[in-house]
């Protein structure tokens, strides 16, 4: 048995796998199947300032090797996350991360401040969603507003921040720097990439959105390109995610750079991914002698 | 709430029409803890995305699960294509079931196309106090009567053109049984204009109904949040999710 544990940001994980924001709910689905004690940490559902209803439906459709959809973060609003959900997850013996995704910089710093009054052990500000008008990844798609966000957010809260970014950009290292230089303790990318199907027979898009994020395993090769390069460019750690759905895949995100790793959509194709992912990196870990999942981490060798 | 993931055996397939296919899957731990209105999930191999089909019958004694279903893309293509003997990645029993009345001495039931096959555990349950409408295109596309009257039920049958039982559409033998009296509730499933309709009859007439709803599942099992549907509860406008809300709602909460 390899030791799993990862520190990201001075907070310890007993193992690298997290699901990720948006798919794992408050987690209370997935406990009916394994104790949520077994995971890394929780990422959970962005948080607005109050309830948001979401987008209409259809908000998902299959893809080639993945899926798009565009819930357009529906939630209970912050005070409900703290009241009814937090508490609970908090005696889970996993890290939480609570996710906020507010439509302006004073949303974000306000629930920022809700959060940094409760025991939360970090924070991730989500500049890079794309299913909504408003804010999302809108903040995450220039320098400039990626770092102001980052910087009121900082100053709202003591809790480790974690800025996740979008993939929809032309350099996600240069707004990786911007965030860090803006005092991120972390980034954690990609969140989904804008596509979009359309229905042939109907000549509608699938998604009453009409546009939705791309995840699975399609779009894995290019969030180990962008893991590899913005953990290059920065010197905070780097949470990597996108198509992840094995251990194989974790371990490569891994050498690219990343310290930790988010599951997302391999879930949907198998609700016990997280735990397998841990178990499958262990063995691979035990089978090439490597004792420290640490020592794996930006380990690769490029040419 | 009580879900597992299996891989179970698929031990009887039966083509019922043109894209229609029956498959009895003997899965113990799903079928002794389904209830008529829930659905599994099921992951047809290399996509990434479960599809969620409707339970068709349940037998708790021997363990099986039938499903009937329409092949519709790749993905129902794949389930359709497998045969006796191979085993399907189930996520089930979920979702909220219909509500069963034991008290109840005549009940509708109601299923447009492949809303039908989730009537039948209703059927088996109500036996001669159910009377089953069933509304198809035509008469290629008829299946499960023989079902519904093995388990006690009146059925009525009507298609769009004719060609098989009466001509004319679900709602007009339902309003005709709901003006005769004395029903007790109203179930339906098939598509969203005829569940539109039969919930309008059934409110109108002051009857218990329930309506099964359709909707593009993620997680299915109430995390995701992608298969939302508009309800209305204690009067105030709510996002429900039809895999852990529904598939089975009340025919008083749903917004068209």
């Amino acid at each position: 048995m390899a030791n799993l544990s990862v520190n990201v940001a001075g907070v310890d994980f007993k193992n690298p796998v997290i699901p990720a924001s948006g798919v794992f709910g408050y987690g209370r689905e997935y406990e009916e199947l394994f104790p949520l004690s077994r995971l890394g940490g929780i990422a959970t559902k962005g948080t607005t300032i109050t309830m948001r209803p979401g987008n209409p439906a259809p908000r998902i459709a299959e893809t080639p090797s993945g899926m798009i959809n565009s819930v357009g973060l529906q939630n209970p609003g912050i005070d409900a996350f703290i009241e009814r959900e937090l508490p609970n997850l908090l005696t889970k013996d996993t890290v939480i991360l609570a996710n906020i995704a507010g439509s302006t910089v004073d949303e974000c710093v306000t629930i920022a401040e809700k959060l940094d009054a409760t025991d939360v052990h970090m924070i991730e500000l989500n500049i890079s969603c794309p299913n909504v008008k408003k804010g999302g990844a809108a903040f995450g798609v220039h320098c400039d507003s990626a770092a102001a966000i980052t910087q009121a957010v900082r100053q709202a809260t003591k809790k480790p921040l974690v800025v996740k970014l979008s993939p929809n950009v032309t350099d996600i290292a240069e707004i990786a720097r911007a965030v860090e230089a803006a005092g991120a303790d972390a980034v954690s990318l990609i969140n989904t990439v804008l596509g979009m199907r359309i229905d042939i027979r109907t000549r509608r898009p699938i998604l009453k959105n009409n546009v939705g994020g791309m995840s699975g395993p399609a779009v894995f090769p290019l969030a180990v390109r962008m893991v590899w390069q913005v953990s290059n460019a920065v010197s905070i750690p780097v949470i990597g995610m996108g198509g992840i759905d094995s251990g194989a895949a974790a371990i490569e995100m891994m050498m690219a750079g990343a310290s930790a790793v988010q599951v997302g959509a391999a879930i949907f194709t198998d609700p016990y991914a997280p735990v397998r992912i841990i178990e499958e990196m262990n063995t691979f870990l035990d089978e090439n002698g490597i004792d420290d999942i640490k020592s794996i981490i930006g380990s690769v060798q490029p040419w | 709430m009580k879900y597992t993931k299996a891989l179970d055996p698929i031990v009887k397939k039966a083509v019922l029409g043109k894209n229609l296919f029956r498959l009895d899957i003997l899965c113990p731990d799903i079928a002794g803890a389904a209830q008529p209105g829930q659905f599994v999930h099921i992951l047809p191999e290399g996509f990434t995305l479960r599809r969620p089909i409707s339970i068709c019958n349940i037998d708790k004694e021997k363990g099986i699960l039938t499903i009937v279903f329409e092949v519709k893309q790749a993905g129902t293509e794949w389930i359709a294509n497998r045969s006796v003997g191979e085993n399907l990645d189930l996520l089930g029993p979920l979702g909220h079931g219909f509500t069963l009345k034991p008290d109840a001495k005549k009940v509708i039931l109601i299923g447009g196309g492949i809303g039908t096959p989730p009537m039948l555990p209703l059927a088996r349950y109500y036996g001669g106090k159910a009377t089953v409408i069933c509304g198809f295109r035509s008469a290629e596309c008829v299946i499960l009567q023989d079902e519904f009257q093995k388990a006690g039920a009146q059925t009525i049958l009507c298609t769009d053109n004719g060609t098989a039982g009466r001509k004319a559409l679900v709602t007009e033998p339902l309003k005709e049984l709901l003006a005769a009296g004395d029903v007790d509730a109203v179930y339906a499933c098939g598509p969203t204009p005829m569940l539109k309709f039969v919930s309008a009859i059934a409110n109108e007439a002051g009857v218990f109904c329930e309506i099964s709803l359709e909707e593009r599942m993620g997680c299915g099992i109430g995390a995701c949040l992608v298969c939302a549907c508009k309800l209305q509860k204690e009067g105030k406008d709510v996002m429900g999710h039809v895999c852990k809300d529904g598939p089975v709602f009340s025919s008083k909460e749903v917004q068209w």
